[in-house]
């Protein structure tokens, strides 16, 4: 393990130097991550990271797996904003066979990733007030979270690793109830989130305690090649869903918040307009949402209904093909991203043409914050080093895969 | 001599249940108003409305396995929370509980000890305080631990200054450092002898006690010995079973204690408005002053609970600054303003 090399050296020692272990089963760091510091006194001089506690090999296990198989993966990557990952990499596949998405499969699923991303920035914000030692905002707004997946589950079925919709769209579409369930969220949750931002956002002791905590320049921000509500902290306005646009997301008017420092009451503030513009997008879509089938007309990777199955030859040899995995799928390179939760989540899928992808990629955004983070919490005290990376929400099951 | 003795026996036991009856409580009441704020129900299993809990906790912690770390100091590691909680429980012994009860021609005063330097006391029963925390801290031999004992002891020494000096100035204003004298001269009616409660004169100094009180009992905004999301327990985090009970329970006591003093030293202590204009009985009074007094408790246990639940928490550097350079400075004008009008009135 790498913890040998950087015990204290000689001179460490001579200074006074102490060595201290964050993780990696500590209170504040949310996931399994090891950071050995080398303090002093409360100052860290530096710091090594420790990856790897919940590696579960996913891109290998992916080579192994037929398409539609590889979504539960997903699931497990980013918890907090599953159903982004899922349809991330719904729209991988699709782009490699070149599917024909309906508009409202593309309409449904920003409804989806946007309440995803206000589930995943929520626990975020809320989480950087608990290791503020805010707990109240953090246990009133996560009531918000279970009706976002009590929505989830209206849709699918699950909550946490939802496994949603297919390859070409969904298996159904939204009930009555689903809709019902999306309205009292909108209706419910402005209310509750300007009070957490009555209670926090410009409380004095948040602000000094967050303001200047564990910041990154513009510039070191994009040499890691940070991306997602991090690098707008830290004053870039790129969005994967305005530079390069997926599933419709050109119809929507919404706003990039950036911020200009990049430190934690920055990232704070990114996170709490995106759920604001999240909302807005989320309204807009219902408002526009066209008539239309729930799946694209992909009859080789979209699971038939069960009634045409038992009723219709070609259902049956479909669905047999798909559920034992033996839909072949064109040859092809194809990289696709989506604006995940925390940052750009990129799919770089290789197909030989044979039942299982030849190589696949993930481009984990918290794999790249983690990288900056020894950078960032140096000369900084453990309560800073704490906030930094709650904010920068690293996930472990993303960081680790 | 004899119902003397007995009388004073009584009155120690009947102190130090009650102590640790509303610290009991206070654990209770914690939990619901933290459930309460954050839009939940709290504890309600243990009998109705969960008030059996605190007794469900307490035999929890009782039977809960005893883990001492090998690499510790053992005689230390038990010394540790000792300290903390006889401390705890010794500072209230010169807290006037209510004035006195005359029986059969005798006259009883509801304060264990009315020593003529009662804030002194207390000041040096809570310093001792702080030794329970490093020495557990110390003693743990864990680096979280010996974080937490290290900000714990810079805290308190920090803010007893400010505290102190906030203080300075009430007795000035008093001219006494007993408590029960102090309580008194709050009292009287609206007739011939009206005496404000001392928060009307001293109010920048009611509000840097009260912060230097949240900081001595360790509470938020000032947790950061035992911030649980930077230091794990902070100093004990070792600790298991009934020791880290204690190391609890003394923080509730500290918080009543505390509690007690500011209701004594700035909201009138066992005095409640109109108490000589009724035209009660004067055990009567007494008796619905001690009311009053606790009444007054309640209500800081409250506000302390209410801060806990609202405000995040301060910095170690921050938490330096407010002590250091801006508490004490404001603490020192405090005097300075107070001997200047004391000597312009006169």
């Amino acid at each position: 393990m790498a913890s040998t090399d950087i015990l204290n050296t000689p001179s460490d020692v001579e200074k006074g130097y102490s060595t201290l272990n964050l993780g990696p089963t500590h209170p504040a760091t949310h996931g399994i991550f090891q950071n050995v510091l080398t303090m002093d006194g409360e100052v860290i001089v530096k710091s090594e990271p420790t990856i790897g506690y919940i590696h579960r090999a996913f891109e290998k296990l992916a080579e192994r797996r037929p398409f539609y198989q590889i979504t539960p993966i997903t699931d497990r990557m980013n918890y907090c904003s599953s159903p982004i990952n899922n349809i991330g990499w719904h729209m991988t596949v699709e782009k490699l066979i070149g599917a024909d998405i309906p508009k409202r499969v593309q309409y449904l699923r920003v409804i989806i990733m946007e309440l995803a991303r206000i589930s995943d920035h929520l626990i975020c914000n809320t989480v950087i007030g608990v290791d503020t030692g805010a707990l109240t905002g953090f246990v009133y707004l996560f009531q918000f979270r279970e009706l976002i997946y009590e929505i989830y589950e209206e849709i699918c079925g699950a909550r946490l690793t939802t496994n949603i919709g297919r390859i070409g769209g969904f298996e159904r579409d939204f009930s009555p109830k689903a809709w019902a369930k999306i309205d009292k969220f909108l209706k419910e949750y402005p209310d509750a989130l300007k009070e957490f931002e009555k209670l926090v956002m410009r409380n004095r002791i948040f602000m000094d305690r967050t303001i200047g905590a564990g910041p990154i320049s513009a510039e070191r921000a994009l040499s890691y090649s940070f991306s997602g509500p991090n690098l707008r902290a830290a004053g870039v306005d790129y969005d994967v869903r305005v530079m390069n646009p997926y599933s419709s997301y050109e119809d929507f008017d919404f706003i990039v918040p950036v911020g200009t420092n990049g430190d934690t009451y920055d990232r704070f503030m990114v996170r709490q307009e995106e759920m604001w513009q999240s909302l807005s997008i989320i309204r807009q879509a219902i408002e526009k949402l066209p008539e239309g089938p729930h799946h694209a007309e992909v009859p080789e990777f979209y699971l038939p209904p069960k009634q045409e199955v038992y009723n219709n030859m070609e259902a049956l040899i479909y669905h047999f093909k798909i559920v034992m995995g033996e839909t072949d799928v064109p040859k092809g390179e194809v990289y696709h991203c989506v604006e995940g939760g925390n940052g750009e989540l990129g799919f770089y899928l290789i197909s030989d043409g044979g039942r299982t992808p030849f190589r696949l990629h993930l481009r984990r955004p918290c794999f790249i914050y983690y990288q900056a983070y020894p950078e960032m919490i140096q000369g900084t005290n453990i309560s800073d080093a704490i906030l930094t990376m709650s904010s920068m929400n690293v996930i472990a099951g993303e960081l680790d895969a | 001599m004899s119902t003397f003795l007995i009388y004073k026996l009584a009155l120690v036991l009947a102190v130090f249940g009650i102590t640790l009856l509303v610290a009991m409580y206070s654990t209770y009441l914690e939990r619901k108003v933290a459930a309460f704020m954050q839009d939940r129900v709290g504890p309600d299993r243990a009998g109705p409305f969960g008030i059996l809990q605190p007794l469900a906790d307490g035999v929890k912690m009782f039977m809960k396995e005893e883990i001492i770390p090998n690499v510790s100091n053992k005689f230390l590691f038990i010394v540790g929370p000792c300290i903390a909680m006889i401390t705890a429980i010794m500072a209230g012994v010169v807290i006037p509980w209510g004035n006195t009860i005359t029986i059969g021609g005798e006259t009883y005063t509801l304060q264990i000890a009315d020593i003529n330097i009662g804030i002194l006391y207390v000041f040096g029963v809570v310093s001792i305080g702080v030794y329970g925390i490093m020495i557990g801290g110390w003693a743990s031999n864990n680096k979280y631990s010996l974080l937490g004992a290290i900000r714990a002891s810079a805290q308190m020494i920090s803010y007893e200054l400010a505290m102190g000096l906030s203080i300075i100035a009430l007795i000035m204003l008093t001219g006494t450092l007993s408590l029960r004298e102090i309580a008194l001269m709050q009292g009287g009616g609206v007739g011939s002898d009206w005496n404000m409660w001392n928060v009307v004169y001293q109010p920048v100094g009611f509000l840097m006690f009260i912060i230097c009180a949240f900081a001595e009992c360790n509470r938020m905004p000032f947790d950061l010995p035992e911030s649980e999301t930077e230091l794990v327990g902070g100093y004990h985090t070792e600790y298991s079973s009934m020791k880290l009970g204690f190391y609890l329970f003394a923080e509730y006591i500290n918080m009543f204690t505390s509690s007690a003093l500011m209701a004594t030293l700035y909201f009138g202590g066992f005095n409640f408005p109109f108490q000589n204009d009724l035209g009660l009985d004067p055990n009567l009074v007494t008796i619905l002053g001690t009311v009053a007094f606790f009444l007054k408790i309640g209500f800081f246990i409250f506000f302390f609970m209410w801060v806990r639940w609202t405000l995040p928490r301060f910095r170690y550097d921050q938490l330096m600054n407010l002590g250091w350079k801006i508490l004490i400075p404001l603490a020192i004008a405090n005097v300075a303003i107070t001997g200047l009008v004391k000597i312009l009135v006169k």
